[in-house]
Order: C-alpha cells, then structure tokens, then sequence
C-alpha cells in the first residue's frame, strides 16, 4: 500500500486540469502547489471517491532547490521578511484567527479524504474554542470524531489510524491534557518510524491551545514545548497570527511526519486579514517580525505581542531590535535565526513558560 | 528414488528398506498437499462464552493443513530455541522475550484470516512474524540487530513490523498497542475495507486503563477490532491471581462480548479467531481470551523459575503442547509416521541452522543510520 503512495499513476484528472480547481501563488516563478498523490487503496474503493493529484514540486522560498516530481511539505508562500504578510496580491478577506484554522483544517479535509478530526467535544458542539465548528455537519461524524474524554487511548487510536494511511488531526482540549497521551506521543508517534525502519510513518497532526489564559488555573495553564523538545522524531510547531495559524495548520497536515501545532488560549480572538487564495507557511521556517541591527529578539506564539509592544518602547529610545517568530519549535530554523545572530550578536529569548523546564533551555543546548 | 529401487533384486533387503522408505516419503509429501480429504477434529475443551453464542467444537481441517499446522509450529519453536542460545552467546542482547509454548496462537490466528487484516501485539512478536510472512533470516538478523533486519536493525527484539502483510508490531510498553490497534481498526472502517484487527496483549497488560478506554470507544463505534488476551498466567514474574482481581480476561469487557478459548489447541484458536473475525465485521469489539502458557521466563533474564515450580512447566508440557497435540492428531489419522515427522523437525533445525549462519554474515548497521528515518524528509539533516 505505501510503496504505491509516491509512484502510482492513478487514474484521475492530470495536473492541468487539477490546477485550475485551485488558484496558485506564483512567488518565484518556479513554484507552484501541488498536491500529495493519493493512495490507490482508498482511491480504488466503491468509486465514489474523487481524487485529484498533479505532478508539481515545491521549492523553498528562500533555500531555492532544483524541482522534482515528489512533494516537499516545506513550501514557502511569502517572502520571509514579508511581516505584512496577510495583504498579499489581493485584499483578501478579514478573520480571527480560530475562524483562520477552521478555514485551513475545512480546506484540508475538501482537498484529502483521509482528513479526519478526533477530540472531545469537536464534532456535534463544534469544538471547545469552535475550531471545529460546522464541521461536523459538513463531512460527518466519521471524520470529525466526538471522542469520550480518554486521552491516552484517542491519541493512541489517531495514531494507529495514521499507520494505516489515514490523517488525522487530534485535538487536545486543553494541550495540558494531552499530558495523559505522553506515552503515545513520545513512543508511537514519535519513534515508531525509525523502530519500524521506516516502514511506517505517522502523518498525524495534534493540537490543541495551550499557554497562560485568564484565571485559568495552573493546570490548564500549561505549556507542554519543554516536554515534547526531547521526543524524536515529532515536528512542534507554533502559530501566533491568524496567516500562520492556518497556514502551518495546511502544512502540518500535510507533512508526513507528525506535527504537534501549539496554538494558545488568548490568541483565538485576533482579527486579521488574509488572502483569499490558497497557500501554506513553511513548517520549518522562522518569521521576520521586524528586521533590526542592535539585537535579536527570538519569541513565538503570545509573546510576540509583548515583544512588538516593548519594540516600540526600544524604538523610541533609539534602538533598532530584530524580532524573529521562530514558529517552528522542533527543528528550529537555524538559517534564519543563525543569521540574524551573526548580524547583531546579541541574543534575547522571550517566552512564556514555567520558571523551570523552559523550552530553550533543551533548545539552545541541543543547538548549540 | 523409485527407479533405483527397481533396479535391485527383488529380495535385497535393501530394495526392501528403500522402498519402504519411498512408500512413507510418498505417503507424506502427497499427504502435505492434500487440501481435498477433509477430517473432523474436535477441540480440546468446549468454548466459554460471554454474552454471545459460542462456536462449535467441531471443525473442519485438511491433512495440507495439519501438516501445515506442524511445521509452522516446529519452525517457530525452534526459532526461538536458536534465539536463546543466540543470547546466551551473546549474539543478541537487551530484551529477548521468546514465545515458546504459545505457538498456536500465532499458528491458529494466521490460518482464520487474510494477510489484509492487521495484526498488532507487544513484544512478544517474532513468531507473530513469522507467521505474518516474515522469513527467518531478517528475524535472526533484526534479534542480532544487522542491517538486513526487518526493521533495518533499529528496532531489536520488540520492534518487528511487516507492513505489507499488515502487521503492525511490536511495542515495548505494554498496553500501548491496544489504543493503536483500535486506531487501525478506524481505518479499516473509514476505509470500508471488510477487514478487522487483531490487538494482543497479555494478562499483565490486561489491567491497563487504556485497554478499558479502547474497548469504550470501539464498542461506542462498532470498530471491527478483536482483542485477544494472551494469558499465559504470568504478568513477568507476577501470578495473574496476584495482580487482577478477577482473571476472567474474557468478562472483563463487560458490555463486550468474550470467548475463552484454549490456546495451546491450534483448532481451537483458530475456530475461536474465525468467529471473531465474522463477529467484529458485524457486531464491533470482541475478546478472546488465550489460555496459554510459555516455557521460558518473561524473557531471558528471567530465569522463570522463581515464581512458578519446574514441575508445572512440565507438567504444561506433557499435558498441553501444542506441537505435541498435532503430532497426536496426524498419527492418529496417519498422515505421517512419528519417524517422518522426526525428519521434519530434523530438516527445520537444518533450516533455522542455516538462517543463523546467514543472518551472522550480515553485517551492522552503518553509523549513518543512527540519524535516518528520524524524520521523513527533513531539511536539516
């Protein structure tokens, strides 16, 4: 079944036609979106199944690479100093950014059978922060799966159901919860491709919201990055801004390896506008908030916020800060980040996290 | 062999001998392809139901398939024999858990389903490898931990896995498999496959929370899944009366219907798996429960002596063997002379023999592999 994934030629609509059901995004000339080829298993079956698959390759915006015929997840859409991103070439249209990842998880399960949702509560009441909403009424209660409240064994069964081929995105309700599915996560999820010699891989993409909410109480105010850094194997990601939510919420469900996409309790309310057409954020890219000279400040999620209110302050004293959202936790975007160091030679980490057990202390030491 | 028996005078007691050789070598290769005569055997004990009709004693098998039956099982028995010797040499090292003694399971289970259901279990898994396809020399080179090893020597002993035959491992925490066995039966529904999974665990794994939370959700959504509890009564060196406060294995699924069966009856098994299978594609979630037993401690550092006596190990020996129970079976329906099946066993020790030495050839793995498959496709490699 797997060894058919890359180099079947399944019987559908050729790339020409396929491209004009989505609108591309032309950024080097040399780019265009593609789509991951189908397994013929679940295509062939009772066909009522329409797959579309084109021959297209990605290149990373700014690593540019040679195109092949497979599918790189690491497509890049935007300039990475285009921290204006969401105006685009077109005005777009404005959302918050639960509303962001609801349109990126809709796209994903329109575009891929094999797209199905697990949580609590995301099916019939439309999820606890309304990710999910309407969902369920669209694609059914197969593919958007209201689960009782077992951590441990949903994980583990969205992870058995990515070994099949299946993708599904499992959402903690709290991503303190997903505490209790650690096993799962750190050896299936995390391991199991390299113990099966790589025999199997597990496209599966958890998250959930997480972070310092309002009077939430302590363990409902966890943040698990420190956790997870050490865990082999699992990509982190996280979004701060309703463009990169549902553009790494597209990416992580379409990269193979499986994606942990932190998003955070206080941010699912921001207003933003982004482009109408399709596009995907690099899973492991970093973003240039705003380039600078005196120092390099590297944040993600919330503490962006913080951080581009405290630029300002720094900016009227005369300095010239550079702000880096590194968004992708595991692996970091050392090209980037390295970059900026090499510039500036200064160095300043901002994150929300305990005062013990801080994601960069693993980070930093791992990277060094 | 027939011509030069016929060149002999007709007196030469060696003609005599050689054609008495040739009539039971005969005797037995038609006899191992002989798929058409049936033969009605009948399990050893009847089955225990739980909340469901259960199958007949009575089945149906083919001499093709008791000689099958034998030599599976005599490959597997002596795979894991090699296996313990191997690591008393020091050939394969860290954990080495051998399912000597519970060959019919894996036996029986094989013979009641297609290679498209999925079979996962924890790490007592080479002979479920074997039986799921897996040849003896990526085995041997997986447990030695080289390169040709199934999976690729990285796994070890508790990582097998064969995904074209739809088998799904090989985990080291217990319990663990149960969740993903439940999530692979979702994709066989999602996917409308009319297949079903096959989850084992065993007795000690049998009091974890995520086996009671999978059951829920399977039962909630009629998952085709098929738990199967491989009770060999000790959870490592723990007796299960010592650690479950009811080892009905088969009613602890409560809404969940169960079956006990015998598992050291390849009939048996294999009647009771056919059942479940046809059940789950219907009705959702089932429990088998294996009465088995294995001949060597929890693994090889467990002497597995300590907690159980000699005497009951050979007690389950004589009276239980499953290999031993199918010996009985074809000479009783003389399908082959004990001297014939000697042979065999003599011939699959050659086998497994050759299997080491090959597999001993095959080099490590290349230090670059420390850092493959960790990600698929990753950038910063």
């Amino acid at each position: 079944m797997a060894a058919a994934m890359h180099t079947a030629t399944l019987p559908f609509f050729s790339s020409s036609s396929s491209s004009s059901a989505y609108k591309t995004i032309n950024v080097s000339g040399r780019l265009r979106l593609g789509l991951a080829p189908l397994p013929g298993s679940l295509a062939g079956r009772k066909g009522s199944i329409f797959v579309i698959r084109s021959e297209a390759g990605f290149a990373s915006g700014s690593n540019a690479r040679a195109r092949s015929s497979k599918l790189i997840t690491n497509a890049v859409a935007t300039k990475p100093d285009a921290s204006a991103s969401s105006t685009g070439s077109k005005p777009g249209h404005e959302l918050l950014l639960f509303e962001a990842l609801r349109e990126g998880l809709d796209e994903e399960m329109a575009r891929d059978p094999r797209v199905c949702v697990m949580g609590e509560d995301v099916g019939h009441y439309g999820g606890s922060y309304k990710v999910t909403k309407g969902l369920a009424t669209k694609y059914g209660d197969l593919r958007v799966l209201d689960t009782p409240i077992a951590e441990n064994s949903f994980t583990g069964m969205g992870i058995g159901a990515a070994m099949t081929g299946l993708r599904p995105v499992i959402e903690g309700m709290n991503m303190g919860f997903l505490l209790l599915a650690f096993n799962q996560i750190s050896n299936n999820c995390g391991m199991l491709h390299y113990t099966s010699g790589g025999q199997f891989t597990i496209p599966v993409v958890i998250r959930g919201p997480g972070g310092v909410g309002r009077q939430l109480g302590a363990e409902h105010s966890q943040r698990l990055e420190s956790y997870f850094q050490s865990i082999p194997g699992l990509q982190m990601v996280a979004c701060s801004t309703a463009y990169n939510a549902k553009g790494l919420m597209k990416a992580a469900i379409r990269s193979e390896n499986p994606v942990v996409l932190f998003e955070h309790v206080l941010l699912y309310n921001l207003k933003e506008r982004i482009p109408d057409e399709e596009y995907i954020c690099c899973l492991e890219e970093a973003e240039m908030v705003r380039p600078g000279e005196h120092v390099t400040i590297l944040t993600y999620s919330r503490m962006r916020y913080h951080v581009m209110q405290a630029a300002k302050t720094l900016v009227n004293k005369g300095y010239d800060p550079e702000v880096i959202d590194i968004r992708s936790l595991k692996p970091f975007d050392l090209y980037t980040i390295g970059k900026s160091i090499k510039k500036t030679h200064r160095v300043l980490i901002v994150e929300e996290c305990m005062r013990t057990g801080w994601h960069w202390g693993q980070s930093t030491s791992s990277n060094h | 062999m027939a011509m030069a028996a016929h060149r002999l005078p007709s007196s030469s007691p060696l003609r005599s001998s050689l054609s008495r050789i040739l009539r039971f070598s005969r005797l037995f290769s038609s006899q191992s392809s002989d798929d058409q005569t049936v033969l009605t055997v009948e399990t050893s004990v009847p089955f225990t139901a739980h909340k469901c009709d259960p199958p007949p004693r009575t089945i149906d098998t083919t001499p093709k398939e008791l000689l099958g039956f034998f030599r599976e099982m005599s490959v597997m028995r002596r795979m894991e024999i090699a296996a313990d010797t191997l690591y008393k040499a020091k050939l394969i090292r860290g954990f080495c858990h051998l399912y000597d003694g519970q060959e019919a399971v894996a036996v029986g289970m094989e013979a009641a389903i297609t290679r498209r259901d999925a079979i996962i279990t924890a790490y007592r898994d080479h002979c479920i490898y074997l039986a799921r396809g897996g040849d003896l020399v990526s085995a041997l080179a997986e447990l030695m931990g080289r390169r040709a090893g199934c999976s690729k020597g990285k796994g070890g002993s508790m990582h097998f896995y064969k995904k074209d035959a739809q088998f799904y491992g090989g985990h080291g925490i217990v319990g663990a498999q149960i969740p993903l066995g439940c999530g692979i039966a979702f994709g066989q529904k999602y996917s409308k496959d009319e297949t079903a999974t096959f989850t084992l665990y065993g007795d000690g794994a049998a009091n974890q929370g995520q086996l009671f939370e999978a059951l829920n959700m399977a039962a909630l959504w009629d998952l085709p899944v098929i738990l199967v509890c491989e009770n060999n009564h000790y959870g490592m060196g723990t007796a299960e009366w010592r650690a479950s406060k009811s080892p009905a294995y088969y009613k602890r699924g409560d809404y969940v219907p169960g079956l006990k069966v015998n598992g050291m009856d390849v009939f048996a098994v294999k009647q009771a798996c056919s059942f479940a299978k046809e059940h789950a594609l219907k009705n959702g979630p089932i429990i088998l429960e294996m009465d088995t037993y294995r001949y060597h401690g929890h693994s090889m550092s467990d002497p597995g002596s300590t907690y159980r006596t000699r005497d009951e190990i050979t007690g389950v020996r004589q009276e239980r063997d499953p290999i031993e129970r199918i010996r009985k079976l074809i000479l009783s329906h003389e399908l082959a002379t004990s001297s014939e099946l000697k042979d065999v066993e003599k011939q699959i020790r050659k086998e497994v023999d050759d299997a080491i030495a090959q597999a001993k050839e095959i080099p490590m793995p290349d230090p670059s592999e420390l850092f493959t498959n960790v990600y698929v496709k990753v950038i910063w490699a």
